[in-house]
């Protein structure tokens, strides 16, 4: 038992797994790095958009604060429709656009725009979910009070959303490093060009292995980090 | 202070319309409490809603102050109910602001500075008595507490009119109470119109001033609560009365008292007490005055808001033409008389 912990603190487990690999280490850790700023920029332009997007979804449903069912439809439809590409097709669906707006379809800068894409509506029905949640009741009263809509959104639906929304965070998050790799194989960058390159093609489990561990790593991470955030709100509120 | 004129509110669902108020007329005066009162299903909660708008009514029109609330625009509306406070059954206070910060939020919707508010809120708070609970949260608050923030918002800016939607139909009967206690207070102290409905009758017992039956999306029945109790003019009110307050004598002692006494020397017959009489020794006085005997054999005294009502079965023995005096003489000190072994 003592053993194992000086071996994994003596770090000397690595480099008898790593071998004359050393290589490995500064490609993952450079992969790693790409990933979590492919993901990081995805989560919050995916949250610039969508967020909003969420909020129009459920404020314009029938009997909301600003009912619409033109918008409410045509919205829904075109969420419902993106949702419905998968991953991969989605991603070389769009190259044309990714050219457009970074100039290349290859790398982790032109990857961000697939996922950013892809997981707008992702967000925007995560969001909506975490909104009608809340009891129409609060939204009745704010409007007893003269509330207009802008203020029951600002007042009401996002304060009182925000650990459900917070927890939406790392589900997206969690989505999109999944993505990210699979963008990582037609040449995104991050651990999924890592992992493709080295482990498919070539099956290295030197890499494989690394790879794996640190996506394990990340997925805890962020998780923990969600649940840790919303909780802390939760329990003040108890 | 409202006056609702030929109110009636269809809902259409995708499968039928329900006619939830049909042709509804009724004033409430400036400073009354004006309880409703309704079963299940009978249209209260989509009577109170039409007054604020939350529910827009199919037909008539709605007065609230000098405002026809029915014709205003959605600016106009807003800034409308501002001026009319509501309370509900499940208090809805946001379960993301403290105590404080909940009383706060209409006058932020009202755009009042920030300091101005803040005192406001310190003074109410102190009104409700939950000073020392500012930097709680509604769920660390027991539901009458909850009540008393909900109160404490609804007042936040100075309304006209308070609207209460059974606010106390989830709380135990004491904090009922102490709730209904609260606002009678309010009522007195700020001379607030009070609006609410219920299906208790004790509520109605407790603090209204008048109260408006309704049944199955009608008003049948209007008055001064005093009024009702004494004399109840339809079943549905009947049976609300007899829920809070036995006025009926139970059949076998009617059964006992007719058919083993005699009707010229024994005459069973209930009193109804309103107010002051109720304090006043009347029936030891009677059977001084009159030389009978009187044996009680039911009743109840109760008060209804703060005058003591009640009744009382007594079985009254003696000369046939001193019985009628002293029926003579009860009636005389205002008292309502019934002779119920008469057949
Ligand atoms: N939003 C709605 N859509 C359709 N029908 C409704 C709606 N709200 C109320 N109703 C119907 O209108 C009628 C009156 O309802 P309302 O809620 O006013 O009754 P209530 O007297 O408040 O009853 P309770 O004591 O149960 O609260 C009922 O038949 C009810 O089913
Ligand atoms: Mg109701």
């Amino acid at each position: 038992m003592s053993d194992a912990i000086s071996l994994v603190i003596s770090g000397s487990w690595l480099s008898s797994f790593l071998g004359t690999n050393t290589w490995v280490v500064s490609s993952v850790a450079v992969a790693t790095w790409e990933t979590i700023y492919m993901v990081g920029i995805a989560t919050l332009l995916s949250y610039v958009f969508g967020l909003p997007l969420g909020v129009v979804l459920v404020t314009t449903d029938r009997g909301h604060i600003l009912e619409n069912q033109a918008v409410n439809k045509i919205l829904g439809g075109i969420v419902n429709a993106v949702r419905s590409i998968p991953f991969i097709i989605f991603l070389i669906l769009i190259i044309p656009l990714t050219r457009i707006i970074v100039g290349t379809y290859i790398g982790t800068a032109a990857s961000i725009v697939p996922l950013t894409l892809a997981a707008i509506p992702f967000v925007a029905r995560l969001v909506e979910t975490s909104f009608k949640e809340i009891e129409w009741g609060l939204i009745e009263a704010a409007l007893s009070m003269g509330a207009s809509p802008w203020q029951v959104i600002c007042k009401v639906l996002l304060p009182e959303a925000r650990p459900s929304v917070i927890l939406g965070v790392a589900i997206t998050t969690i989505n999109l490093v999944g993505y990210s790799a699979m963008a990582g194989i037609v040449g995104g960058g991050g651990l999924g060009t890592l992992a493709y390159y080295h482990g498919y093609q070539r099956y290295e489990d030197v890499v494989m292995w690394p790879t794996v561990i640190v996506l394990i790593i990340l997925v805890q991470g962020v998780q923990m980090l969600g649940d840790g955030l919303a909780a802390r709100i939760t329990d003040k509120r108890r | 202070m409202i006056e609702i004129k030929n109110l009636t509110k269809i809902y259409t669902t995708p499968t039928q319309e329900i006619l939830a108020l049909d042709d509804v007329s009724l004033r409430v005066e400036k400073g009354e409490i004006f309880g409703i009162i309704g079963l299940s299903g009978a249209g209260k909660s989509t009577l109170i809603r039409c007054i604020n708008m939350l529910e827009k009514p199919t037909r008539g029109s709605i007065l609230v102050g000098d405002r026809e609330i029915t014709a205003l625009d959605k600016e106009d509306l807003r800034t409308a109910r501002q001026k009319i406070g509501m309370i509900f059954q499940h208090f809805n206070l946001l379960s993301s602001r403290t105590v404080f910060e909940n009383v706060m939020f209409p006058l932020e919707i009202a755009r009042v500075p920030t300091n101005q508010a803040q005192r406001r809120v310190n003074e109410l708070l102190e009104l409700v008595g939950l000073e020392d609970r500012a930097d709680s949260y509604p769920a660390q608050l027991s539901g009458g507490q909850k009540q008393r923030v909900g109160i404490a918002r609804a007042l936040a800016n100075e309304p006209l009119l308070l609207l209460s939607d059974e606010a106390t139909s989830a709380l135990d009967p004491q904090t009922t109470r102490s709730i209904l206690e609260l606002l009678k207070d309010i009522n007195r102290q700020l001379n607030l119109t009070i609006l609410l409905i219920t299906h208790d009758m004790n509520v109605i017992k407790e603090v209204c001033d008048r109260v408006a039956v309704i049944d199955d999306s009608r008003i049948v029945e209007v008055g001064d609560v005093l009024d009702i109790f004494a004399n109840p003019k339809i079943p549905t009110t009947r049976s609300f009365i007899s829920a809070v307050m036995n006025r009926e004598v139970p059949e076998e002692l009617l059964y006992r008292a007719r058919t083993e006494t005699s009707p010229n020397t024994t005459k069973l017959i209930r009193i109804s007490f309103i107010g002051a009489s109720a304090g006043e020794p009347v029936i030891s006085n009677m059977v001084r005055k009159f030389d009978i005997d009187a044996n009680i054999l039911y009743g109840n005294v109760d008060r209804v808001k703060d005058t003591p009502f009640g009744n009382l079965t007594l079985e009254m023995i003696g000369e046939p033409d001193l019985i009628i005096q002293a029926m003579e003489y009860l009636h005389g000190r205002g008292l309502e008389i019934e002779v119920l072994n008469d057949v």
